[in-house]
């Protein structure tokens, strides 16, 4: 009896084998498929996403979020609270819905709330962090919630408050909110790419 | 317009609504329930404060199409609860209210205060309480009243 596939049909489950390997390899470890400029050149790409008012106004390093495009402090002395929630009184999901409220112009999704402190993309005087730091950040294992490049990736296609940055309703006076300077497919396209060369950050100036 | 189904206090209410109508004029025009009070419009003084599914939240800017099947609590009805009696009580003994139009929004975000956290500090008090105004500035015997009811919880 043959108990293993030979000849061409063994070939070809070698090569498959092999194939998925080198991609979960490259994934998984930042096993380079991309080169390091190509890699450093999508970062970019994402940083430009990252700091954009969508994403980086619940990224703060302080006691509160920030809104608009300006970035100002939240109104109504919101604050961080236990777990990025807000407090009891005023928590995120006192104003915020699993949906964005264009009637009113609030912003919702699910599970509204601000980054931990972990992620900050901010220093204390609200300002961003340079492009070195964010990147640090989002690669350290210690502080992103355990997220290898694989899970960077697959948060940056999935996760709710992701998406809701390019469909992010009206303001109150009807006007839409301001996207990403990228589409979402760029978007990823380029974590992708950045993930494929194995993360790789800018060095710190 | 839109057929909505609600639990208000426990009791099962329909309405027929437009669906960006906010919840606070649902309570107020549709269900004649005006213990919910209108102050900005825009969620900043806390005076439309209602609970849904127990969160203290702005009825004025909750359009009635995303309330879904959450439980509602207004002032009309908070005062079942053994919480919302216990405030209701001390801002009786504490004389808190003066002009009073606030009154209803504070007392909501107090039990909801008071439902997570049972013997709040005062910065408990002033982080909870920080979205709600009152113009006649009764933040002191609010305070106490808070304090006041935390003592009758078990």
């Amino acid at each position: 009896m043959q108990r293993y596939p030979t000849g061409p049909v063994a070939i070809l489950l070698w090569c498959a084998f092999a194939t998925l390997v080198l991609v979960a390899g490259a994934l998984g470890h930042g096993h380079a498929t991309a080169s390091r400029a190509d890699g450093l050149a999508a970062w970019d790409q994402v940083y430009s996403v990252l700091t954009s008012p969508r994403c980086i106004n619940c990224h703060t390093a302080t006691n509160y979020p920030q809104q608009g495009d300006d970035r100002h402090r939240h109104f109504a002395n919101v604050v961080r609270g236990p777990g990025g929630l807000g407090v009891a009184g005023l928590n995120c999901r006192s104003c915020h819905q699993e949906k964005n409220a264009d009637s009113t112009g609030v912003p919702g999704g699910h599970n509204w709330h601000l980054a931990p402190l972990s992620m900050r993309w901010q220093d204390t005087n609200d300002q961003p962090l340079s492009s070195a730091e964010v990147c640090r950040a989002v690669t350290d294992r210690a502080r992103n919630n355990g997220l290898d490049g694989r899970a960077i990736l697959k948060h940056h296609q999935e996760e709710p408050l992701v998406l809701w940055a390019w469909n992010p309703g009206r303001r109150i006076d009807g006007s839409a909110r301001t996207l990403p300077p990228l589409t979402h497919e760029q978007f990823v396209a380029a974590t992708r790419t950045w993930v494929e060369a194995g993360t790789p950050c800018p060095v710190a100036k | 317009m839109a057929t909505y189904q609600l639990n208000v206090n426990r009791q099962p209410k329909q309405v027929n609504v437009d669906p960006s109508t906010p919840l606070l004029w649902v309570l107020r025009e549709e269900l004649k329930m005006t213990g919910t009070k209108y102050g900005c419009g825009i969620s900043a003084c806390g005076a439309c404060t209602v609970h849904l599914d127990g969160i203290a939240t702005r009825s004025c800017i909750v359009p009635i199409s995303l309330v879904g099947d959450r439980a509602i609590v207004t002032i009309e009805g908070v005062g079942s609860d053994p919480i919302g009696r216990a405030v209701q009580d001390a801002w009786v003994n504490k004389d808190v209210v003066q002009c009073g139009y606030c009154q209803s929004g504070q007392i909501m975000s107090a039990v909801a205060l008071l439902k997570s956290t049972a013997h709040p500090t005062d910065a408990n008090i002033e982080e909870s309480m920080g979205g709600n105004l009152c113009r006649c500035a009764t933040y002191v015997r609010i305070r106490e009243a808070i304090k006041s009811a935390s003592q009758q919880i078990k």
